[in-house]
C-alpha cells in the first residue's frame, strides 16, 4: 500500500520504520529540516521537508494515489486540518490520526477521520488494567454511538458472587457480553449463569451507564 | 477567539454595538490590546480546548469568531463550536487559500485575509 505519515517525531519515525519492514511504500511529510535530514540519512530519501496542512505539500507527496493517510504530530488541529485535506482534497480512503486531547476524538470522528487513536486513553487503560483496585477497564469506544466495551472483575466480597444472572439488576443500557472466568474459561452468560469471585465481565454499555454497572458488579454485600 | 489586531478590532466593534463579547487569547499579553471594560471578562486560554471554550460560556453564545493567526487552531476551534456546541454562526479566518477554498465547500464561514488584502491590493495597482 501508499501510505503518507504526516509528523516525523518518535511516533512517525517507529511507525515509518514499522511500515516499511511490512514493505508498504511510504511518505513521510514533516516541517522541521533537520528531522528529515536524520530521517533521510538512515531511511532513505522518503521525506518531504512541509507543512502537511498545506494541499500542495500533500500534492507533493502523492496523496491523490495514497491508500492510507496517518497524522502523528503532537499538534490535534495539525492532524484534523491535514486529514480533512487528504479526505476531501485527495479522497484518500482511510485517514488516521493520532489524538492528544482524548476530548477532540468525538469531534474528529464526526468530522470524518476513520480512526482515531487517542495516545492518552490507551496508556490509561493499560495503567487501569494494572491496577488491582481499579475494577473497570476501558477497552474501546464504538464507533458512532455513545457506546463502549468495558471489562470489570468482580471482587471476592461483592454482592453478586454466586447469583444467577437473570436476577441481577443489570443497568438498562448495559449488556453483558461475555464473562472470563477466573480459571480462563470464556462463557457467553445466559439468564441462569451464576456469576463468581474474580470473573471478569465485559460489557458493552455508555459513558454515562458505566458507574451505575460498576455499581451493580461491584457493591459489596 | 484570538485577541491580535484583528481580534481587537472585531471584539471591539461588537461590544460598541451591545453586544455581550467574551475575548479569548492563549497569551495574557495580548488582551491588553483591549478596552478596559472588555479586559474585565476576557479570558487566558486555548480556544481549541474543549472545557476553554466551555469556560469562556460557548454553550449559551449566540456567535463564535476565530480569528487567531494559526489557520488550524482556528479550524478546529470553529469546527468544534459548530459541530459540539451548535453554535448559530460561526465564523472562521484561513489565511492559506487552498485552506480556505476546502473549508468553504465544506460548509464553514470562512474568510481569508490572505484573499482579501490581496484582492484590494491587486484593484489599488489596477485602477
Amino acid at each position: 500500500m501508499y501510505i503518507i505519515v504526516v509528523g516525523a517525531g518518535k511516533m512517525g519515525y517507529h511507525l515509518t520504520k514499522a511500515l516499511l519492514k511490512d514493505e508498504h511504500e511510504v511518505i513521510i511529510v514533516e516541517r522541521s529540516a533537520p528531522k528529515c535530514e536524520a530521517i533521510r540519512e538512515e531511511l532513505g530519501s522518503m521525506v518531504i521537508v512541509g507543512d502537511g496542512c498545506e494541499e500542495s505539500v500533500l500534492r507533493e507527496a502523492g496523496a491523490s494515489r495514497a491508500d492510507v493517510f496517518i497524522t502523528v504530530t503532537g499538534v490535534d488541529e495539525d492532524n484534523l486540518v491535514a486529514c480533512q485535506i487528504a479526505k476531501h482534497r485527495f479522497q484518500v480512503g482511510r485517514t488516521i490520526s493520532l489524538i492528544n486531547n482524548p476530548s477532540n476524538e468525538k469531534l474528529f470522528v464526526e468530522l470524518g477521520v476513520d480512526v482515531c487513536v487517542s495516545s492518552t486513553d490507551i496508556i490509561l487503560s493499560h495503567i487501569e488494567e494494572e491496577l488491582p483496585e481499579h475494577s473497570l477497564v476501558h477497552f474501546m469506544a464504538l464507533r458512532g454511538s455513545n457506546r463502549e466495551i468495558v471489562g470489570i472483575r468482580i471482587p471476592p466480597d461483592a454482592a453478586v458472587v454466586g447469583q444467577v444472572l437473570g436476577e441481577v439488576p443489570i443497568p438498562d443500557d448495559s449488556l453483558i457480553s461475555f464473562v472470563l472466568r477466573k480459571d480462563g474459561t470464556l462463557v457467553v452468560p445466559d439468564r441462569e449463569a451464576i456469576l463468581g469471585s474474580e470473573d471478569e465481565v465485559v460489557a458493552i454499555t455508555t459513558a454515562e451507564g458505566e458507574e451505575a454497572l460498576r455499581d451493580v458488579l461491584t457493591g459489596i454485600a | 477567539m484570538g485577541c491580535g489586531r484583528v481580534g481587537t478590532m472585531i471584539a471591539t466593534v461588537l461590544w460598541e454595538e451591545g453586544n455581550h463579547v467574551i475575548v479569548l487569547d492563549a497569551n495574557p499579553e495580548s488582551l491588553r490590546r483591549l478596552p478596559e471594560e472588555l479586559q474585565k471578562e476576557a479570558m487566558v486560554g486555548d480556544g481549541s480546548l474543549e472545557e476553554d471554550l466551555r469556560r469562556g460560556g460557548i454553550e449559551i453564545s449566540d456567535a463564535f469568531v476565530a480569528v487567531s493567526t494559526g489557520d488550524t487552531t482556528n479550524v478546529l476551534a470553529a469546527q468544534m463550536a459548530k459541530h459540539v456546541f451548535q453554535v448559530g454562526k460561526v465564523v472562521c479566518r484561513i489565511d492559506d487559500p487552498a485552506c480556505f477554498e476546502m473549508y468553504k465547500e465544506l460548509g464553514l464561514n470562512a474568510v481569508s485575509s490572505t484573499q482579501l488584502i490581496s484582492n484590494l491590493i491587486l484593484q489599488a495597482v489596477h485602477s
